[in-house]
């Protein structure tokens, strides 16, 4: 707690405390919402591509207010290209299972009741592969164009540039 | 209904007119957001939510984007004058272009009377073949999942090319970067380089 | 009055066209670039839409006649969706690529950019 107030109170990085106590109220509710979209894609409108989005908004929230290092503590860069990786992968995997049914891509489950969470076949599944892969793309290309913005100011200025982990 | 579509579109047009022209490069960046934003109410009053939504959320990431990655260096406005040889010849192509396009257009189907020669197979029969109730989502993600495979492979590719162009350095160290001249170079090397050409 | 609405996307495609080409600043072609996209993504849209039609998705208690008659068409919508994260994407390596250029060349400005000699 001493951290974070401490961390509240530092005004050289992010922005004002008004600014960082509202996003530390409203942030867990962006991860909720988005991972509802995500998970009832085939029921309600959404789907994989709109929760994916919502929930990498969050990640650049979190990283417009505190800064650059709050941001990477949550997720790295190795961590993001891991998920992104493995989202990809595991979309693949999934249309190549449909071959033990027949052709690319079928869909194989069995297709329960209309409107509930669990129909569908391997479309939630499906959804919940791309949601997570496009979450740590947009990710990844924010933290990589904010890492080097930084760069440029400090070559333009003539300083020496760091270097980057 | 549809004298909101046309007043909504109008103001996309006069939106798009004033980020073209200003030379300002933050108000341009602001007015092709408010573009967006009107885009995505066109989209809601046009039927498709699923789109509405992804399109809130991406225009606001674009303005992000442009504006963290482009307004934090120094140049903020456009000086010079105009050079007329691009200009006169676009605006002659395009006059062109729009004339043909005014009889093209009538060659199309009415506007809200779709064929829907395919679609009404999988209005008809999608929810008893897939079981989800969001026909969007089963033609996403069931009937043509092939498309949903190629978009995956061009935004990994994208990104990764961004992650390329962007690197510091390769897997060799610093020194042989600086000896070889590929990568960022320091400031007193960019002057040398531009003399050798 | 009804194929108005196919030639003013159209018209916004032109314009940016224009921008991308008549222009000197690298982020303004950018920006053409981005018009342009929004534009096509709009003419899809108005291709399959229905007089007085509903959205695509079942509600509870519905009749199955209703969607048949009155949906709009869900196939231009699945590919609009894809088409718009890519262009997220692709506007990530185009500002990308105008970092670079900036870094190396010290200005937007592409007539002042000529290392190109044939």
């Amino acid at each position: 707690m001493d951290r974070l107030k401490e961390e509240m109170r530092d005004t050289s990085r992010g922005m004002t405390p008004i600014v960082k106590t509202i996003v530390r109220f409203v942030i867990g509710i962006i991860v909720i919402f988005g991972a509802y979209i995500v998970l009832y894609g085939h029921v309600t409108p959404g789907g994989g591509f709109a929760g994916g989005v919502i929930l990498a908004s969050a990640y650049v929230l979190l990283t417009l207010a505190f800064g650059k290092e709050m941001g990477l503590s949550k997720m790295s860069n190795t961590g993001a290209s891991i998920l992104d990786n493995s989202g990809a992968l595991a979309f693949v995997i999934i249309g190549l299972l449909g071959f033990t049914g027949g052709y690319f891509f079928l869909n194989f489950l069995p297709k329960g009741t209309p409107f509930r969470l669990f129909s569908a076949g391997m479309i939630p599944l499906a959804n919940v592969a791309i949601g997570v892969k496009v979450t740590a793309s947009v990710f990844a290309i924010f933290m990589a164009l904010s890492i080097f913005g930084r760069f440029i100011y400090q070559a333009s200025e003539g300083e020496e540039p760091e270097s980057e982990e | 209904m549809e004298i909101i579509l046309l007043l909504l579109m109008v103001f996309m047009i006069i939106g798009s007119i004033i980020a073209i022209e200003t030379k300002n490069l933050l108000s341009s960046v602001i007015s092709v957001g408010v573009v967006g934003f009107s885009l995505s109410i066109i989209f809601l009053m046009l039927g498709a939510p699923d789109i509405a939504i992804t399109q809130v959320v991406v225009e606001i990431l674009i303005l992000v984007v442009l504006i963290r990655a482009t307004i934090t260096t120094d140049n903020t406005s456009i000086e010079g004058a105009r050079d007329t040889f691009p200009f006169v010849s676009s605006l002659i192509f395009f006059g062109l272009f729009l004339m043909f396009a005014y009889f093209a257009v009538r060659e199309l189907p009415k506007f809200g009377e779709p064929l829907m020669r395919v679609s009404g197979e999988y209005l008809r029969t999608g929810t008893e073949k897939t079981g989800a109730t969001n026909i969007v989502t089963s033609v996403l993600l069931d009937f043509r999942a092939y498309d949903t495979l190629g978009e995956a492979t061009v935004l990994f590719t994208s990104i990764v090319g961004a992650f390329v162009i962007l690197r510091r350095r390769g897997r060799k160290g610093k020194t042989e970067i600086d000896q070889e001249k590929f990568g960022i170079l320091e400031d007193e090397d960019i002057k040398q380089n531009f003399e050798g050409f | 009055m009804n194929h108005y609405f196919y030639f003013l996307s159209l018209v916004l495609l032109v314009m940016g066209l224009y921008c991308l080409i008549a222009k000197k600043n690298i982020v303004k072609k950018i920006i053409g670039i981005v018009i342009t996209e929004y534009s096509i993504n709009l003419f899809l849209i108005l291709v399959g839409y229905r007089h007085g039609g509903i959205a695509p998705i079942f509600l509870k208690g519905m009749q199955h006649e209703e969607l048949v008659q009155k949906g709009v068409d869900p196939l231009p919508q699945a590919l609009v969706l894809t088409s718009i994260v890519i262009g997220l994407g692709t506007l990530a390596l185009m500002v990308a690529l105008c970092l670079r250029m900036y870094e190396k060349f010290k200005t937007f400005d592409m007539t002042k950019i000529n290392t190109l000699k044939g």
